[in-house]
């Protein structure tokens, strides 16, 4: 049989070299005459290990981790296939304490199949879900959704199903599936690793949705800043038409939907999901008040509902296995599994998908190993710019929504940014309120003009001038827009600097740096 | 490429796209791809293709970040200035970026080759810290590596 030797695909592992090392084993195949196929999966999200090859075995697959190409050359120096016996062997992936303590439900195919083969798709539990929701019907969808428990990964945590509730519950001659995937969060990268290791999972829960609302078009706004994403999301669409999923006939039933592919312009606030539709509608990305809701008037007007990468993944398997299954894993109200994201300074950094309330603290040492430099952990930011930077004393946070909230900070969609010893929390202060200002679409002046201000306060509280004054000032500042914004950018912004505030006031007040033009970064 | 060619490409992109306000940014999109900027004249243009005033189409180029309205540099370089770069020394390598390269982010080299400018986060957060070139996005990137990737770039056709 032909055996086939795994090179992930993905915009991580390309990015330190994997499509250099395919080449290689191309020419290793060719020059050892081997009876062997280069198969390019996605990549598992263990990011640490990449470039990880990996080839079948009796026992399973068995890997090899950071390969360049040259030690991909060693790796077939015998003329053979590469056996566990070489020293970049890990031995049998699956078998990785990192991997084996997960509980990969979204994120069960990713690295195992090749993204774009629905015969794999198929093969791992694919279209199940889909199948199950054309028995089910609309409101049978929408009560399994309810039941789940899922709630908006994006960020707000919006439970879904009362979401979709809305929306199938509206008359209108069109609605629409509207998929956020400008997952802008620093310190994110699910939605991204998702659609580039699984894509038709993300195809599949849009059509569920679809079916449960009664939407006939859909849309997917991915951001411009995953250029290889773009290339496998437009593939798959086209793959999924061919194969019926989507298009004028849903799997053979009666229901139509398909899907548009749009690219984002480069703007952080077309994430929110107001800004997305008048994105999608042409217009410069302002958010809009609200009411109306997007689910009963969103984009062109109709009911809509946006929902965030991972959210609409969820729901496969939720009508595969059923809510209430769903519903069984996690913390309280956070039902089910979470993909959090380790990043930043980490030493075993990836995609960590584990049901809610383990604490912060087995997510970073026990998971992530602690720093990649070796260094002392000072803070670890979660929830992307927006969340709050955690001091040791809070690491011990279960994570779930409600614990967070607790301590003063948010999961949001589930990036963990580690920082050792080294990080000057003033200069992470002062750049939350760089990005809003930069980022800012401009309608409210809370968020317009409160970022700008609290720029400037923030760096004569550094500069150490009249530090009692000015951080009253701030704190009056992240006040207003804390209450007067008109969406999470504004609102939520205040987050990170509060916290900073709160537990490392000390590099907020002392520092004096002399700063060179690089560190200025918007 | 001449003023002709311009306005004959042009004439080719918008007579592929329909003129619904929808399809605005996509269509901008294609501009920028082809031309590198959005010009004042395809603003104008536009506007008329679409049914809008040239500030509606104005306000669109001027909103989203990827769209220009000047030219820049050959080679587009975007550095992730994001928080999980900025943990494993983004800040470092800017610095280190614009020193060898004399030129400040934003701003594009003299002889014309390199845009260098700031970008946040690129979902490559693991392996830090990431610089995008055109559409290859690179991880991991050290000092000593982004000079190589620099020394790699084509030269000017």
């Amino acid at each position: 049989m032909t055996a086939r030797i795994y090179v992930p695909n993905d915009t991580g592992a390309r990015s330190v070299g994997a499509d250099d090392v395919a080449e290689t084993i191309h020419q290793m195949i060719r020059t050892h005459s081997l009876d062997a196929v280069v198969v390019r999966n996605g990549s598992r999200g263990a990011y640490w290990l990449e470039p990880l090859i990996e080839v079948d075995s009796v026992d399973g697959r068995v890997g090899f981790a950071a390969v360049t190409p040259e030690t991909a050359a060693s790796l077939f120096e015998s003329g053979t296939m590469p056996s566990v016996s070489h020293p970049l062997s890990i031995g049998l992936v699956e078998s990785l304490p990192w991997l084996r303590d997960q509980q990969r439900l979204m994120f069960s195919r990713v690295g195992i199949i090749d993204p774009l083969s629905l015969d794999d798709y198929r093969a791992h539990g694919g279209l199940s879900g889909l199948e199950q929701a054309l028995t089910l019907g609309p409101q049978a969808i929408v009560t399994e959704i309810k039941t789940s428990g899922l709630r908006g990964r994006g960020g707000a945590a919006f439970p879904a199903g009362i979401k979709w509730q809305t929306v199938h519950d509206t008359v209108a001659d069109q609605k629409y599936i509207v998929c956020n995937a400008d997952e802008g969060d620093s310190g994110t990268f699910a939605d991204r690793l998702l659609m580039d290791a699984d894509p038709f999972q993300l195809i599949e829960g849009m059509v569920i949705a679809a079916i449960a609302v009664s939407a006939t078009a859909g849309y997917i706004y991915l951001r411009s800043e995953y250029p290889h994403t773009i290339r496998i999301i437009e593939r798959a669409l086209v793959l999924a038409r061919d194969a019926g999923i989507i298009g004028t006939s849903v799997l053979g039933s009666a229901h139509a939907f398909d899907i548009t592919l749009r690219v984002g312009g480069g703007s952080y606030i077309c994430g929110e999901e107001t800004a997305l539709l008048e994105s999608l509608e042409g217009k410069r990305g302002v958010v809009r008040a609200k009411p109306p809701l997007p689910a009963l008037a969103g984009l062109f007007g109709k009911p809509t509902v946006v929902n965030n990468v991972l959210t609409l993944a969820a729901t496969t398997a939720i009508l595969a296995r059923g809510g209430a299954h769903y519903a069984g894993l996690g913390l309280d109200r956070s039902t089910g599994t979470m993909p959090f994201q380790l990043g930043g300074n980490v030493k075993r950094g990836g995609l960590v998908e584990v049901a809610f309330g383990i604490s912060l603290a087995e997510l970073v040492v026990g998971f992530g190993g602690g720093t990649r430099s070796d260094r002392p952990i000072k803070a670890i930011q979660v929830g992307g710019p927006l969340g709050a930077y955690l001091p040791a004393s809070q690491w011990q946070t279960p994570l779930g929504y409600e614990a967070f909230a607790a301590v003063g900070a948010m999961l949001g969609h589930g990036g963990v940014v580690v920082f050792d010893d080294t990080v000057d929390m003033g200069e992470q202060a002062e750049f939350a309120m760089a990005f809003c200002a930069h980022e800012s679409c401009g309608k409210c002046t809370p968020c317009r003009i409160g970022s700008t201000r609290g720029v400037e306060v923030i760096g004569r509280l550094r500069r150490g001038e009249a530090s009692e004054k000015n951080w009253q000032l701030l704190d009056e500042l992240c006040e207003t827009m804390e209450l007067g914004s008109l969406c999470a950018l504004g609102g939520l912004t205040p987050m990170p600097v509060r916290s900073i505030m709160a537990h490392f006031a000390g590099d907020l007040l002392s520092s004096a740096p002399s700063r060179a033009p690089g560190e200025v970064t918007v | 490429m001449s003023e002709a060619d311009d306005a004959e490409a042009l004439q080719a992109l918008l007579a592929d796209s329909p003129t619904t306000a929808e399809h605005l940014l996509p269509l901008l999109q294609r501009v920028q791809q082809h031309f590198g900027f959005v010009s004042p004249m395809v603003i104008r243009q536009v506007s008329a293709a679409f049914n809008l005033s040239r500030a509606e189409v104005y306000g669109v180029v001027s909103f989203y970040g990827d769209l220009r309205e000047s030219p820049v540099g050959e080679h587009v370089v975007q550095l992730c200035m994001a928080e999980a770069c900025q943990a494993v020394g983004c800040r470092a390598l800017a610095r280190h970026a614009e020193a060898t390269l004399g030129v400040a982010l934003g701003g594009s080299t003299q002889d014309g080759r390199v845009h260098l400018e700031a970008a946040f986060c690129f979902g490559n957060c693991a392996l830090g810290p990431t610089v995008r070139i055109g559409d290859r996005v690179h991880g991991a990137v050290s000092e000593a590596r982004f000079d190589a990737l620099m020394a790699s770039l084509p030269t000017r056709r």
